[in-house]
């Protein structure tokens, strides 16, 4: 017998994965609905003998969607195939996530509704009457604690129960609006029949964190501690496990390499393969990984437990000062992570401008991939420290974020007086309680879903552009490789904007990913036809400073690297996310613009002070 | 009395919404209606947005979203 496909649904926030999770045991894969293509996740459960595909539906206020994440969960929720739905409703929020289960109850074929967070509601003093709820709406109702796994067996019951009933609406149907007076009013009546509330003992001191997190004194400096120690993890955690990687690919190499030799492959076949292809490939696997692996679940970690959205509720008025939306902050934040993901993040925001504002200026954050750059030329050219980053260094690290972050803003605010006008939309915030977050559920959405995605994607971009690199770095013409060719064809321009030929054809050929500018720019100089490794930062320092490089260029070189056009990745998910290629050029351009200004400045400052 | 004048801490119901179209709809489905109680909780360092919790949940709404809710004690 075909699986049956039922779907959960609910409000976001009120632990949808939790339960799909808890149902499925975590295992997903990517499922195609007809009509649109979209990708929601969808497991595979198994209740007494019987086969159900779950799929865990995006979190959604309403069936009229709004944001582009709405539009998924609407395009399933109103799909022929769906037999029934599962709405999860918050216990410590009853009355809202009855609005959503009202809407759904009239326009799917077969509903249960499940009241999850019951723990977190008794801790407030919250109880709720699952009998009374079921008699006023005529659908079955259970109770589960999706996070202890308790009431999940009669959950299931009752959806098997209620598939071998006929559908209450033979024919799904969409929503009208005249629907929402009587979802309010019905959600609000059945609340007040099903909820009692007693004595809630926590509530003073959840009010008590919110006022401190939104403070101008404590709140801010909650922030800016929070980002340091983020930050500071993730530098200092993926130092070894890179070195690691590293050491792993360099073994790989040769013995592939020797495997090679060994069936008499011929060098024309090998040497790309092995010091161009797997090369790049392991470079860019070994620096972008583990920081990533240890950035996203932090992340995830913080957005868990409820404080991202108030990192964005505190900076929403600076954005709102650009015409942008508040949410921007949040994409803003994963940004430093990967740039990609940012994009990808955008979705959250509801307004088309405001989401194609947030999307063209994610690429000012510098990424995990140009942190490594921007470490090193500060080590090795301004606190002269040698490996390591001082205080100073960091110091000179946090000045480089903030302006990063204030660039972003101030091309978010030309945005908005240029391509994209307008005045910025309502920005509607929900700052939900916090939560112990769950540390299961963090690694495999955070791993999974963002770092093994995007490095699946580098990947692809990475081993053609190995190729090339090899191709342009060891074939010559006239005398001189492909590779010093592109270099002193750039070299005009290089030197107008402070830097050199060398630096500007690392940048154009780091396009796939941004790891391996630096690295180019060392096999440029030394003219060797592979990437050699980075080795110590005096040695790298004393390389660069051979070569004509002055504290101005490494300022001029860090600035560039902030401010150029976004890595192949991030250019492909704006295509993807914002289905333009115009917009895509925008925001390979923006930047550049930008980046091209700063070292224009420097350059004007290395005239006069030089 | 207009939302954004209420004090902090203090109740009140909603009148009526003077938002059209996709920000009406918004705020329908995050359960801003007729006669909903509304209080203000706490506000962003810069002073806005505001932290409003309705129905159980926090829901920020920035100064000019909140003039357009018109509200009685």
């Amino acid at each position: 017998m075909k699986p049956c496909l039922i779907a959960l649904a609910g409000n976001p926030n009120v632990g949808k994965s939790t339960v799909f999770n808890a149902l499925t045991g975590m295992r997903r894969h990517t499922g195609n609905w007809t009509g649109k293509t979209v990708t929601n996740a969808v497991g595979r459960c198994t209740h007494k003998g019987r086969e159900y595909d779950v799929a865990d539906v995006p979190g959604t206020y309403s069936l009229r969607a709004l944001s582009e994440e709405e539009c998924v969960a609407c395009d399933l929720l109103a799909s022929d195939e769906l037999e029934l739905a599962v709405v999860i409703l918050d216990a410590t929020a009853l009355e809202r996530s009855l609005i959503l289960a009202v809407q759904l109850i009239g326009s799917v074929k077969r509903c249960v509704l499940c009241v999850n967070l019951i723990d977190g509601a008794a801790k407030r003093g919250i109880f709720v009457d699952d009998k009374a709820l079921s008699n006023y709406f005529g659908v079955p109702v259970c109770k589960v604690c999706a996070r202890k796994r308790e009431g999940l067996d009669a959950l299931m019951d009752l959806v098997e129960d209620a598939l071998c009933r006929e559908p209450r609406n033979p024919k799904p149907s969409g929503c009208d609006c005249g629907i929402m007076d009587y979802a309010a009013k019905a959600a609000h009546e059945a609340a007040t029949l099903a909820v009692t509330c007693g004595e809630d003992r926590t509530k003073a001191l959840r009010h008590r964190i919110d006022c401190l997190l939104s403070s101008r004194i404590t709140g801010t400096l909650i922030m800016l501690l929070l980002m340091t120690v983020v930050f500071y993890i993730t530098i200092k955690g993926a130092n070894y496990p890179s070195a690691l990687l590293s050491e792993g690919f360099a073994l790989l190499e040769a013995w592939v390499y020797g495997l090679l030799l060994k069936i008499g492959a011929p060098w024309w076949l090998t040497e790309p393969l092995v010091f161009g292809v797997l090369r790049v490939l392991g470079w860019v696997v070994a620096v972008m990984l583990p920081p990533m692996a240890i950035f996203f679940p932090l992340f995830t970690l913080l957005e868990d437990w409820g404080l991202l959205p108030r990192i964005a509720f505190n900076m929403d008025s600076s954005f709102k000062r650009c015409n942008a939306c508040g949410k921007q902050a949040l994409t803003t934040c994963m940004g430093f992570g990967c740039n990609a993901v940012g994009v990808t993040a955008c979705r959250i925001i509801d307004s088309k401008r405001e989401r194609m504002i947030a999307m063209l200026t994610n690429s000012f954050i510098p990424c995990n991939g140009r942190f490594p750059l921007l470490i090193s030329l500060i080590c090795a050219f301004i606190t002269g420290s040698g490996a390591r980053l001082g205080i100073l260094g960091a110091a000179v690290l946090a000045v480089a974020v903030l302006l990063a972050i204030y660039m972003s803003l101030a091309a978010s605010w030309l945005l908005s007086k240029t391509l994209l006008k307008g005045q910025s939309s309502v920005c509607t915030l929900e700052l939900p309680p916090f939560r112990k977050p769950e540390i299961g559920k963090v690694l495999l959405r955070s791993m999974v879903e963002r770092s093994a995605k995007v490095l699946l994607r580098a990947v692809i971009v990475a081993a053609p552009a190995g190729l090339i690199i090899w191709i342009l770095s060891n074939v010559s013409v006239g005398g001189a490789t492909l590779l010093a060719h592109l270099t002193s064809g750039l070299d005009g321009v290089g030197r107008f904007l402070g830097l050199d030929g060398v630096i500007l054809g690392s940048f154009v050929l780091g396009l796939p990913a941004n790891e391996i500018v630096l690295p180019l720019m060392l096999m440029s100089y030394n003219a060797g036809g592979v990437l050699t490794e980075l080795g110590d930062v005096s040695s790298m320092g004393a390389i660069l400073r051979a070569n004509g490089w002055t504290v101005y260029t490494a300022v001029a070189v860090m600035l560039f690297s902030m401010f150029h056009w976004p890595c192949a990745t991030t250019l492909a998910t704006i295509i993807k996310e914002g289905k333009s290629v115009k917009w895509a050029t925008a925001a390979a351009l923006l930047p550049l613009i930008f980046g091209i200004g700063c070292c224009l400045v420097v350059r004007a400052l290395a005239i006069l002070f030089g | 009395m207009r939302l954004c004048d209420v004090k902090l801490g203090e109740s009140v119901r909603i009148n009526a919404l003077g938002h059209t179209g996709a920000v009406l709809q918004r705020l329908q489905d995050l359960g801003f209606t007729f006669g909903c109680e509304i209080t203000p909780l706490f506000r962003a360092p810069s002073g806005d947005p505001t932290a409003y919790g309705l129905r159980g949940s926090v829901i920020a709404l920035r100064f000019c979203d909140a003039a357009l809710i018109e509200v009685a004690i």
